[in-house]
């Protein structure tokens, strides 16, 4: 456990050290924030009278979660695991007294998180303060949150890992670096909240991973789902994560016998 | 006229400080601190056209700093400095067209591409007339024999060929001044032969001045016959080897190799530097005692193997140097 | 031989080189074209549900998108160079940047034209030219013209904005997102008409980035509609010069970054 914390906390302390790009990062985003938040506005100016799934107010606060908690998504890989798989180093991986894919798993976690608490407090403030974002409607939904939260974490690791892991099947590891993104922001709900989808599309987006990410827990925040349904949702949340270390533990070693018979 | 003339350079560096830990890391959110590094603090001297000068000193001592400065990419804070009638920062594009410049450890040279296309390209950024890059081409192929690999990427090369083909690539221009930074770091010893005797039949041939910044002492002694020591910012010493041997200690070294498990002896006078397996270093002041009197001493009272006398190391001069400054 | 041909040699260099890897180009491409189609599927997604932004259509708003995508793809793709700058002055080798007797910018505009950046142009030119299609725009000189300046006044702000972003690097060490709160930002607001915006973002985006003045008020013109916000006609043609005069304003400051870091060292 000593080597885990030790790997998370050095990771971390690195990773803070980038001010300069926590405050860029910070501006860009509420730049972002602003200006989605000011197309929706237009948007619901558009269509006063018809009922929607989700109110102003609601999509408002969802926007600004999400770009609060943006640097925990799986957008890409740790991209010194990447380097390490490009140039064969990863052999020296290998040498560690630690399971590879746990070592692994815990640097995506000081990844996601180190960068993201830089951000979303300074965030979460400015755009309680000053853009109308909203706090949890009740104790109960702030708890479910936070619940909730945690398998996003998880899941968003497990994915990162996993992404990690596929770079050393090049073409279809290249393949899914480049794809990753796309399909995270839209099938997440990050771009549209997911009761914003036309009809036909919901029950896909409800069973994918994805919405795990960013819808679920944000309508949780928001009330919109009720805490009798969080059940469900961490089910669903779980059973995926696990799917994902399960695979990704897997193509680990796969990965692994591979390198070694080609010889890295 | 002097080629180059560099007078009184100051030159000062402002660099953050980072604390460790977790805490420093969380304070460095705050507010940096900085402090003032004064890397020249006065630098003079002179170089006529054709010199082949060794310009040496510690880490941090202020030789990149300098050249940097001579190069043009560096302004001083303060002083004078006049390279080809031009003060290097001041008109950039029309000074580094009468430089070459090799840095060690990064090639100038295209990754990728095939050697001769780098070349290519560097005439054409140089403005080369092609006549004049044919035969600059040819001369330098044959001084450094480029011919079996100029068709393959830089990134194929191994360190000595790419180094002769950086070396080239900074003379395609045809520039009277060259410097050299760290030519040989990293390469095998055939290849730094092959550097030394293309530098020095460079300077001899086409009396091209050549100022080069090394810790390899061994090209030192094999090329330059001036060299000047810089150390904190200053001129330690300004002159040839011998000068700078004088300077810091007349002593010179007598290496005796024993007869084994003999022991070697005392004499006074001389002084063991170092003694290790057979192999036992004297030191020794000329002017109080001859080598040809160590040696008879040495030889009566032990058996002697073999003998070589020697000057110290430049490493153990330079260090000396530094010492005695300090 | 002049800068224009060596920039233009330097940029079939880069060319080559990319082409050498070409399985990852494709998938490189198609990954691009991916994330940028996402942004108009959302757009799409809005419309089905809202049917009108203001007194836009999807159509309308189609085209604003599909201008500013093919502007910045373009942008994206030549000022790549400008891009990798900020390791450059890392690794020390701007250095030799300055020891060749040629202009540092064509240098560095030269070192990369990233082609997989045909990505978003080719989604950007198919929304756009659905839009048209969909409203039944005829192709008249005028129209030309005008989106001619469109994509050429944009072109230079953004690559004013990749100037910019690369001259920060001479100041801090650390790679700035900053700029892409700009560069990206921008893109994501005009995409949309910035009608739709309050009072102090039109205005941002007309005097400080004058995004708005290189898109906004043309293509109001070229979509031969009435504009909301009240505008003559002759600023279509007028304000898209607003795009060359800040790129002349970055290239400037760049020449002051230079100064800097030779004063001050690496």
């Amino acid at each position: 456990m000593r080597p885990l914390i030790a790997i998370i906390s050095a990771r971390f302390r690195l990773l803070l050290q980038y001010r300069a790009a926590a405050l860029a990062g910070l501006c860009t985003q509420v730049v972002f924030g602003l200006i989605i938040m000011m197309v929706y506005q237009a948007f619901y100016r558009s269509a006063p009278d018809t009922q929607h799934p989700l109110s102003i107010g609601q999509v408002i606060t969802y926007v600004w979660l999400g770009q609060a908690l943006l640097a925990m998504l799986p957008w890409n890989g740790d991209p010194e695991i990447r380097a390490l798989v490009r140039s064969g180093g990863v052999a020296y991986e290998l040498l560690r007294p630690v399971d590879l894919y746990i070592y692994w798993y815990a640097r995506a976690i000081a990844l996601r998180t180190a960068p993201t608490l830089l951000r979303a407090v300074p965030m979460v403030i400015m755009a309680m303060t000053m853009f109308g974002m909203k706090p949890p409607s009740d104790v109960g939904s702030a708890v479910g949150f936070a619940i909730v939260l945690v398998g996003t974490l998880a899941m968003s690791c497990a994915i990162t890992v996993l992404v990690g892991i596929t770079m050393m099947w090049t073409i279809s590891g290249e393949g899914i670096i480049y794809l990753l993104p796309s399909v995270v922001t839209l099938l997440s709900g990050m771009l549209v909240p997911i009761p914003l989808f036309p009809a036909w599309a919901q029950p896909i987006l409800e069973i994918l991973p994805f919405r795990a990410l960013v819808d679920a827990p944000y309508r949780v925040y928001l009330g919109d789902i009720p805490l009798e349904q969080l059940g469900w949702i961490l089910l669903h949340q779980w059973v995926w994560i696990v799917v994902l270390i399960v695979l990704g533990r897997h193509l680990l070693k796969r990965g692994l016998t591979r390198l070694v018979v080609q010889g890295g | 006229m002097s080629q180059i003339r560099v007078e009184n350079l100051i030159k000062t560096y402002r660099v953050a400080e980072r604390k460790a830990g977790l805490r420093g890391a969380f304070a460095g959110l705050v507010k940096r601190r900085h402090r003032t590094i004064e890397a020249l603090a006065g630098i003079s001297f002179e170089l006529e056209a054709g010199e082949l000068v060794g310009y040496i000193g510690p880490n941090g001592a202020g030789k990149s700093t300098t050249v940097k400065i001579m190069s043009g990419i560096l302004v001083p804070d303060s002083g004078n400095c006049v390279v080809n009638g031009f003060v290097p920062w001041r008109d950039r594009t029309r000074f580094v067209s009468g430089i070459g410049v090799v840095f060690g450890q990064r090639t100038q040279l295209w990754w990728d591409l095939p050697v001769i296309e780098s070349f290519e390209l560097l005439s054409d950024i140089y403005r080369v007339p092609a006549d004049d890059y044919r035969k600059r081409l040819g001369e330098l192929e044959g001084m450094l024999d480029l011919g079996p690999f100029l068709d393959t990427p830089v990134r194929q090369l191994s360190l000595g060929q790419r180094m002769r083909c950086d070396l080239a690539a900074s003379l395609l221009h045809n520039p009277p001044i060259l410097f050299l930074d760290e030519p040989t770091i990293g390469l095998d010893a055939v290849s730094k032969l092959a550097v030394r005797d293309f530098v020095k039949q460079l300077n001899r041939e086409q009396g091209t001045t050549v100022i080069l910044t090394t810790h390899d002492m061994d090209d030192i002694e094999a090329l330059c016959r001036r060299i000047i020591v810089i150390g904190s910012g200053r001129i330690l010493s300004d002159g040839t080897l011998s000068d700078l041997r004088r300077r810091v200690s007349r002593e010179r070294w007598l290496i005796v190799d024993l007869e084994a498990d003999h022991s070697p002896p005392e004499v006074p006078e001389a002084r063991i530097i170092q003694y290790e397996g057979h192999r036992v270093i004297y030191g020794f002041d000329p002017a109080t005692l001859s080598a040809a009197e160590l040696i008879a001493t040495v030889s009566a009272r032990t058996t002697v193997r073999d003998i070589f006398v020697e000057n110290p190391p430049i490493e153990q001069i330079i260090a000396r140097l530094y010492a005695k400054e300090a | 031989m002049n800068d224009l041909a060596l920039y233009v040699r330097y940029l079939g260099i880069s060319l080559r080189g990319q082409m050498q890897y070409r399985v990852s180009f494709v998938l490189q491409t198609f990954g691009h074209f991916l994330v940028t189609a996402i942004e108009f599927i959302s757009i799409w997604v809005l419309f089905d549900r809202f049917d009108r932004l203001h007194d836009w259509s999807l159509a309308e708003v189609a085209v604003f998108y599909g201008f500013i995508n093919v502007s910045f793809a373009l942008a994206d793709a030549f000022g790549r160079g400008f891009d990798m700058f900020g390791n450059m002055v890392k690794s020390g080798d701007f250095d030799r940047v300055l020891l060749r007797p040629r202009s540092t910018v064509v240098q560095l505009a030269g070192q990369e034209l990233t082609l997989r950046r045909v990505g978003r142009l080719i989604q950007g030119a198919a929304v756009l030219a659905w839009g048209c299609h969909a409203l039944e725009l005829t192709l008249t000189t005028e129209r030309v013209a005008l989106a001619v300046l469109v994509v050429g006044g944009n072109f230079a702000l953004f690559s004013g904005l990749v100037v910019v972003q690369a001259t920060m690097a001479f100041w801090t060490v650390e790679t700035l997102e900053l700029m892409n709160s700009f560069t990206y930002g921008g893109v994501h607001a005009a995409q949309y008409p910035i009608s739709i915006y309050g009072k102090w973002l039109r205005r941002f985006f007309t005097f400080i980035v004058p995004l708005a003045a290189t898109s906004y008020f043309p293509i109001v013109a070229f979509l031969n509609r009435p504009d909301p916000l009240g505008s003559p006609a002759w600023m279509a043609w007028v304000t898209p010069l607003a795009g060359f005069a800040f790129l002349a304003g970055s290239l400037c400051l760049w020449r002051v970054g230079v100064r800097h870091y030779t004063s001050t060292g690496s």
